[in-house]
C-alpha cells in the first residue's frame, strides 16, 4: 500500500472539511468541520511517519489531538456561553466584532 | 490490505460527507464518530498502534461525549430558515472553493520531489508505533512539547469551566448571597406553632 494514497485520503478528508466550514452556519457544526481538517492532517503526519520509519511523526499527531481537545474544550464552552445569553447560536447573527 | 484500505476510506470519507451535509447536528456528531474510528482504523494500517487507540479512546470517546452533551443541551438543530440562507452562489463557491484546494494537494502530492511517497515507506523498527516508542520520545527528545501540551490542557479546562460555568461573568443570571437569606424569624418550629421567635404571637 503506497503512501501516496494515505495522502490523497487525507487531502480529500481536508477538502470537505474546508467546505463544510464555510457552507455551514451553526458553529457546533463548524466545530465538528475543524475536528475534520484536524484529522486529515493527523493522517498524512501519520503517512509521513509510516514513510521514514521513525517516530516523530506520531508524537507531532498526538500533540495535535491535544491542541483539538483543548479547542474543542473553549468552542463549546463558548456555544454553552452564548446559549445561556439567549443569543443566537448562528455565526451570520454574531456580528458585532464586525465593526 | 487494498480491500481494508479502500474499505476504511470509504467509511472515513463518508462519515466527512455526513458531517457536512447532514441537517441535524446530533446526525452530524453521529457522522463524525463513524469517521472517526474508521480514521483510526487507517492509521492502524500505517501500522501506528498507540495513536489508533488514543483517537479511539480520546475522540470517539471523551471528545464526543462532550459535542453529545453539548448538543443536547443547546438542542434546535439548523432552522431551516437558517439553512436557506446560505444562498446558492455562496455554496457554489465554497464548493469551487474546496475543489481548487484539493487540486492543489494533489499537484503537489504528484509533483512532490519525495521519492519515497510511491513506496511502501522505510523499513521499520520492532518497536514503531508502540506505547514503549512513544513513551521514549516524549520523555526523552520531545519533553518540552510534552509538557507544553500538557500546561495547555490545564490552561484549556480551566478557561472553559470559566466559560461556561454558572456565574461565567455578569449576567442577569447573577445571584447575590443575601438574597437567599430568610427574614428573621420565618422557618422556625416558633412560627410553625403560630409565635414569632421575638416573642410576640
Amino acid at each position: 500500500m503506497n503512501i501516496a494514497w494515505f495522502l490523497i485520503v487525507s487531502a480529500l478528508m481536508f477538502c470537505l472539511g474546508a467546505v463544510g466550514v464555510l457552507v455551514r452556519r451553526n458553529p457546533l457544526v463548524i466545530l465538528l468541520c475543524l475536528e475534520l481538517m484536524l484529522n486529515a492532517g493527523n493522517l498524512a503526519l501519520l503517512g509521513f511517519s509510516r514513510m521514514w520509519g521513525d517516530g516523530d511523526g506520531q508524537i507531532f499527531a498526538l500533540i495535535v489531538m491535544v491542541v483539538a481537545a483543548c479547542e474543542v474544550a473553549i468552542g463549546l464552552g463558548i456555544i454553552v456561553a452564548l446559549y445561556r445569553r439567549r443569543l443566537p447560536v448562528d455565526v451570520d447573527e454574531l456580528r458585532e466584532l464586525h465593526g | 490490505m487494498w480491500f481494508f484500505f479502500f474499505l476504511f476510506s470509504i467509511v472515513a470519507l463518508a462519515g466527512a460527507v455526513g458531517v457536512v451535509a447532514l441537517r441535524n447536528p446530533f446526525y452530524s456528531v453521529l457522522a463524525l464518530v463513524t469517521h472517526l474510528i474508521a480514521l483510526a482504523l487507517l492509521f492502524l494500517l500505517l501500522e501506528a498502534q498507540f495513536v489508533a487507540v488514543a483517537q479511539i479512546v480520546v475522540y470517539a470517546g471523551a471528545v464526543m461525549v462532550l459535542y453529545v452533551f453539548v448538543v443536547a443541551y443547546v438542542g434546535g438543530g439548523d432552522q431551516p430558515e437558517l439553512l436557506s440562507r446560505v444562498s446558492a452562489k455562496q455554496r457554489t463557491l465554497a464548493v469551487v472553493f474546496g475543489l481548487a484546494i484539493f487540486v492543489e494537494l494533489a499537484i503537489a502530492l504528484l509533483g512532490t520531489a519525495l521519492k519515497a511517497v510511491d513506496t511502501h515507506g522505510a523499513k521499520l523498527a520492532t518497536d514503531y508505533g508502540s506505547p514503549a516508542q512513544i513513551g521514549d520520545l516524549l520523555l526523552t527528545r520531545f519533553l518540552l512539547p510534552f509538557e507544553l501540551a500538557s500546561f495547555l490542557l490545564l490552561v484549556a479546562a480551566v478557561g472553559a469551566v470559566g466559560l461556561a460555568g454558572r456565574r461565567g461573568g455578569v449576567g442577569p443570571d447573577h445571584e447575590v448571597f443575601t438574597d437567599t437569606v430568610r427574614p428573621q424569624g420565618t422557618g422556625t418550629m416558633a412560627e410553625g406553632v403560630g409565635r414569632r421567635r421575638d416573642g410576640h404571637p
